[in-house]
């Protein structure tokens, strides 16, 4: 992945943004346990940075995915963990699918919107009995003339008590489980839907995370993303983009906490000299650091492979896993070092602590993505299918 | 009317400086260069002035190697319509840099010259002092509120006694201040647009200029290094404690 000019300046203007626009409020969005995504989203929208590597015939700049990686990292330095996520549901989970495989009547409906910062985006695949295991999902959606009529509960779902529309994962058929799924653009007024219950997280505390049920939701037939039958495996994919975003979109805030560590516990005195002094001390942030500069390189190895059109699951991945780890290690090791002040709620280093724990579940848990790997590399660990 | 506006690159604001071992200036090696904030400044400026009628047409010029364009092309980002690249690799000194920009001045006959009031690498402040005096020209510097109307430009002036108000006959150079606005973000189809503006390239000799060596930098040296605070107890320690310093 070559940094361009382009791609500087694009991290430059995001990572303006979130330091004018969104870290003043980080504090008080995460004590209302939520952030006003339609005014946020609006701004962005303004500023081109909601469509980067969408098709410029929806608003975006059809650029490819290495410049959308730029705008995840300078994500990245935002304070908390949540809203870059909610952030990534709008850009790189709710929307490639649409893109690539929309009707144009979906794309200008939802998806132009959505580009433009005019409507908030969720995407519904996990439920109450169906998380990583996205196959086994039971919302149902029955077709009715010119209508689906779909029934389920949808669970976990980002922006979910905000969102105009959702992009959900139903089954439309009986029998094979990979065969037999849709992805459909739901709008969340329709009659029918419940969900306002905001659900009460670990972390993420700035993303409101919502229960969603749908009650013989009647939606247009013409809201089926592209065929029936094929949502299973264009989840798959737009699982690729996502995987990459939430690989990319830690890595500054690991840095941050690294950093943050090494300031704290420079100023901190214990036993004569600063805590940092201690090699064991510095010699761990050192060592935290090339791991996150090596994430950092996986991610865009990853990046060059989907790019060039070239599969790219078994990268994207192993960016993800290796992310989801890297988020645990480098917040527990640091927030050892700050001893009491960083079992303070407000410390930087517990914010990351109970965010970036996340990163280990969502988007696929690490235990889906070492069975994705161990699958490509063919060690074993065929999946029953039922 | 034409506004010419010049844009250094400098060492990013948020870069530590590290000074060289051999004292012969300091790293810029792996650094991040971004366009000196006061240009950025004044660039806003104009493109606020396009946008309110007054300006038709804004140029953006530097001086530098080839990694300037870069600097031209998030000049293009900001608004600028065209850029003008004088290229020379190696240092160029003040005076040379302000008769270079007093040519491209003169060449495309622009009524505005907008510029920073100094670039935060070397802290000149003398840029746009000198090309108004090459040019003949009246000068404005440190504003901090520009108004254009009927050949004359209304200039508000930040200085220690408060804010000095002058009305100048154009064309004229006007420096700008850090409170003059608050630069935009860059859009990003702004930034996509702005790859396929053009850029004029001229070296010094192209523009008449003969650069000059009339300054040497003899070393360069970090500022010594803060030393530890005291905690004193009264105010009758504190004035021991700076009298014993004589510092009172």
């Amino acid at each position: 992945m070559q940094m361009t000019l382009e791609h500087q300046q694009i991290y430059d203007t995001t990572k303006k943004f979130v330091e004018t626009e969104l870290n003043p409020h980080v504090r008080e969005w995460e004590k209302a346990g939520f952030w006003p995504a339609h005014e946020v989203l609006k701004k962005m929208g303004a500023l081109g940075l909601l469509g980067i590597s969408k098709p410029e015939s929806v608003g975006g700049l059809g650029l490819d995915y290495s410049y959308q990686v730029a705008f995840a990292e300078a994500l990245g330095f935002c304070t908390c963990g949540g809203v870059p996520m909610a952030i990534g549901v709008q850009t790189d989970m709710a929307t490639p699918a649409l893109a690539r495989f929309g009707s144009d009547y979906l794309k200008d409906n939802f998806l132009k919107p959505a580009v433009a910062g005019e409507m908030v985006a969720a995407i519904a695949v996990s439920e109450p009995g169906a998380g990583s295991d996205v196959a086994g999902i039971k919302t149902t959606a029955r077709k009715v003339g010119e209508e689906y009529i779909i029934s389920g509960s949808k669970l976990w779902i980002t922006n979910g008590t905000q969102a105009d529309w959702a992009c959900t994962l139903v089954n439309s058929a009986e029998g094979d489980r990979h065969g037999n799924k849709s992805l459909i653009v739901v709008p969340l007024d329709a009659k029918g839907i419940e969900r306002n219950q905001k659900l009460d997280k670990l972390g993420q505390r700035s993303s409101d995370t919502a229960m969603i049920f749908l009650d013989e939701v009647r939606v247009p037939a013409r809201n089926l993303i592209g065929v029936e039958g094929k949502g299973f495996s264009y989840q798959m994919q737009q699982f690729q983009e996502e995987r990459l975003f939430l690989s990319a979109s830690i890595i500054a805030a690991m840095e941050r906490v690294i950093d943050d560590t090494a300031a704290y516990t420079r100023q901190r005195q214990a036993f004569g000299q600063s805590i940092l002094d201690n090699q064991y001390v510095h010699f761990r942030l050192s060592e935290l650091k090339t791991e996150v500069e090596a994430l950092r390189a996986l991610t865009y190895r990853a990046t060059s492979e989907l790019i060039a059109g070239r599969d790219a699951a078994l990268l994207c991945s192993m960016a993800k896993l290796k992310s989801g780890r890297l988020g645990r290690e480098v917040t527990d090791a640091c927030l050892q070092f700050w001893g009491g002040q960083g079992y303070m709620w407000e410390s930087s280093v517990a914010q990351f602590y109970r965010d970036l724990r996340l990163h280990s579940i969502g988007g696929g848990a690490d235990e889906v993505m070492l069975g994705i790997i161990s699958k490509r590399l063919g060690y074993g660990g065929k999946r029953k299918s039922t | 009317m034409k506004a010419l506006v010049s844009v250094k690159r400098v060492v990013d604001y948020n870069v530590r400086i590290q000074v060289k071992s051999d004292g012969s200036g300091v790293v810029t090696d792996g650094v991040k260069f971004s366009v000196n904030p006061f240009d950025e400044i004044a660039m806003e400026e104009a493109v606020r002035l396009k946008e309110k009628g007054k300006v038709t047409e804004i140029i953006a010029v530097t001086i530098g190697g080839a990694k300037c364009e870069e600097t031209l092309r998030t000049a293009l980002a900001f608004g600028a319509d065209r850029a003008v690249h004088v290229k020379e690799e190696s240092e160029v000194q003040p005076l040379t840099a302000a008769q270079a920009l007093a040519a491209v001045f003169k060449k495309e006959e622009a009524q505005l010259f907008l510029l920073g009031k100094q670039a935060i690498d070397d802290d000149a402040n003398q840029t746009g002092q000198m090309v108004a005096a090459l040019l003949d020209l009246p000068q404005a510097t440190f504003a901090s509120k520009v108004e254009l109307e009927a050949g004359k430009a209304t200039v508000t002036r930040e200085v220690d006694a408060g804010l000095e108000t002058l009305e100048i006959d154009l064309p004229a150079v006007i420096t700008a201040d850090l409170r003059l606005n608050e630069p935009r973000y860059l859009k990003l189809p702004d930034i996509m647009k702005a790859k396929k503006k053009p850029i004029a390239a001229f070296s010094l000799t192209d523009l008449g200029v003969t650069p000059g060596a009339g300054l040497k930098a003899s070393k360069t040296a970090a500022p010594p290094k803060r030393s530890k605070g005291v905690v004193v107890k009264t105010v009758d320690e504190l004035i021991a404690a700076l009298k014993g310093k004589g510092l009172i």
